[in-house]
């Protein structure tokens, strides 16, 4: 389990970004976590993989702990060795590698080749986009099929717990059903909790447990997925389901200036 | 063209090849540094010399025992491996604290380090010229018909399997796979379980290797050493403008194109210019005129800009 206390984040010794946020990832779950942007989700994610201190930022308070043991302090290869290996924003695959480099990129830290093999074929028959075009340069795939590569290498490391940052991101409606697809089950088949962070809260919650909703460093709401996706505020405000939104969406301006009334 | 012109001809070429065998070593070495921490090493000449006089030093030291092909051999060995050793000491005490510090201020970290190695090798070895005992013969040995020197040979076919050998690494080996992932994104790099930090060694100490290969190979070519030798590493500077700052293949062929063309020019133009230092001058108008239709370099990428 990943649990988050209280931390503080801070770049560049000034600019405070994460104000006191707490969240927990069960193990086995899918958690989402939602908020609009310049939240700080990404953020809390380069916390948590210990990345954040090669970008300038630091942990000023709080801890993060998984399965019980202090991880704030690690660098992000020893992370990686704890069993959280995590998604980044924008997929980031290596471009000018093939597919098959790519994926065993994420077995870089493993020993356990006769492991890796199975973990290559497991992963191959998550996405199988990725087994018809293992030998191609990754940098000439699509969107998604960038998404389902960096999916995939993240997997190879063995992850205990995932971190997806809006893999989403970009990506027409039927290949972002397909991804969430494939990432319940790889909770479910590989039992690998995952931590989702997503601007698209339909999708997240309809994927999820549980839910966390941040905005400006503090997370303002949380609970079950289910009771998040009947709440009022969060159906205007993240869903866009309730009839105000709709007629709402026609005046962005407007929405947005709401928005903020509510936020402070 | 008669035979005789051809033969010449085909001597400056061999010739110019074997200069730019070690030229592509430098240039290698700049690169895989490069390319993994995207610092410029401006310590490669120096780390080329100290390659040299380790290799003299035991090749000296062991000749009486060994006998002359065994000494040097040995002595191969051990200075490819105390040079790699040397450089990825360097990048651990002195360069590794300044990581993420603006680039002018890491130029002046290797360029310091330069002088450092420089007056080092000259505190312990002193300034003057001093024998390197080798096995190659004098007598050049007949290729076709057209004499070639034999350490010439030696340096072509060595820096040849050595290329080789980190080609197959960097496309093969898990090390190299991981060397490859850090040179395209530090960051996710690290995201993806790979110690970075291990990996800016790695590099060095690579640029160790090929350093110390070169500088051996440029020694034995001379036939004695000083510190001096430690400016070639400038004179490999275009062969890395010119293959692609950050391309490996881009080197080795950079380097290979300059030594040939540097050596013709020598052969070819000098004599009616009067000589002048004409070699040197080749290569960067070389360089100039192929900045001007690739300012990447022959084999370079775009990417390099976000630097
Ligand atoms: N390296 C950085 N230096 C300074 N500020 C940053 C840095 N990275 C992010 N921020 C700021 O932190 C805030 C949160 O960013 P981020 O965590 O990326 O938000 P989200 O992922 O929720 O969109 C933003 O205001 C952003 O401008
Ligand atoms: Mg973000």
């Amino acid at each position: 389990m990943l649990k988050i206390n209280n931390i503080e984040v801070v770049y560049s010794d000034v600019i405070l970004v994460l104000r006191g946020l707490s969240l927990q990832v069960p193990n086995g779950q899918i958690v989402a976590f939602l908020g609009s942007n310049g939240a700080g989700k990404s953020t809390t994610l380069k916390a948590v993989s210990g990345i954040l201190r090669y970008q300038d930022g630091e942990i000023e308070e709080g801890s993060i702990e998984f399965d019980g043991e202090m991880i704030h302090q690690l660098d992000p290869f020893e992370v990686v060795k704890k069993g959280i290996t995590m998604v980044p924003e924008g997929r980031r695959i290596f471009r000018e590698m093939t597919v098959e480099e790519n994926i065993k990129v994420g077995a870089y830290a493993r020993d356990d080749s006769a492991g890796v093999q199975k973990d290559m074929k497991m992963v191959m028959g998550f996405f199988s986009v990725l087994q018809e075009r293992r030998g191609q340069i990754a940098g000439y795939l699509s969107g998604g099929e960038q998404q389902m590569l960096a999916t995939a290498r993240a997997l190879m490391s063995r992850p205990r717990l995932m971190m997806l940052d809006e893999p989403s991101l970009g990506l027409g409606p039927l290949v972002v059903q397909d991804i969430f697809g494939i990432i319940r089950r790889v909770n479910q088949e590989e039992k690998v909790s995952i931590l989702l962070v997503e601007q698209n809260a339909n999708i997240a919650l309809a994927n999820s447990q549980y839910g966390y909703i941040m905005e400006n460093g503090k997370i303002v709401m949380d609970g079950p997925s289910e009771k998040l996706k009947e709440n009022e505020d969060v159906k205007e405000f993240y869903l866009g389901l309730t009839e105000e939104a709709k007629k709402k969406r026609f005046s962005e301006v407007k929405h947005y200036k709401r928005r903020k009334r509510w936020l402070s | 063209m008669d035979a005789m012109q051809v033969k010449f001809l085909a001597m400056g070429i061999i010739n110019g090849f074997a200069v730019g065998a070690i030229y592509a070593l430098l240039a290698l070495g700049f690169v895989v540094i490069f390319k993994a921490t995207d610092i410029f090493n401006f310590a490669q000449g120096e780390i080329m010399m100290f390659g040299a006089y380790m290799a003299m030093l035991m090749s000296n030291a062991l000749v009486g025992k060994l006998g002359i092909v065994a000494a040097f051999t040995l002595a191969f060995l051990i200075s490819s491996f105390t040079t790699a050793l040397l450089a990825s000491i360097c990048e651990m005490t002195v360069v590794r604290p300044m990581l993420g510090k603006p680039v002018l201020s890491i130029i002046m970290i290797t360029l310091g380090l330069a002088f450092v190695l420089r007056g080092g090798v000259e505190f312990i070895w002193g300034p003057e010229e001093l024998p390197f005992y080798k096995p190659f013969r004098d007598a050049p040995l007949l290729v076709q018909g057209v004499p070639i020197a034999e350490v010439r040979l030696y340096t072509i076919v060595t820096s040849l399997i050595l290329m080789g050998v980190f080609f197959l690494f960097f496309k093969y080996s898990n090390k190299g796979l991981g060397m490859r992932a850090t040179a395209e994104d530090q960051e996710t790099a690290f995201l993806m379980g790979i110690n970075v930090k291990r990996i800016f060694t790695m590099s060095w100490a690579i640029a160790g290797i090929v350093g110390a290969v070169g500088g051996i190979f440029l020694g034995s070519t001379v036939g004695n050493l000083v510190p001096y030798l430690s400016h070639m590493g400038l004179r490999a500077l275009p062969a890395v403008i010119l293959g692609g700052m950050n391309s490996i293949t881009g080197a080795i062929i950079g380097g290979l194109i300059l030594g040939v063309c540097e050596n013709l020019a020598g052969t070819y133009i000098a004599p009616h210019i009067g000589g002048g230092d004409i070699k040197e001058i080749t290569s960067y108008v070389i360089v100039l005129v192929v900045m001007m239709i690739r300012p990447h370099g022959l084999f370079g990428t775009k990417e390099i800009e976000r630097v």
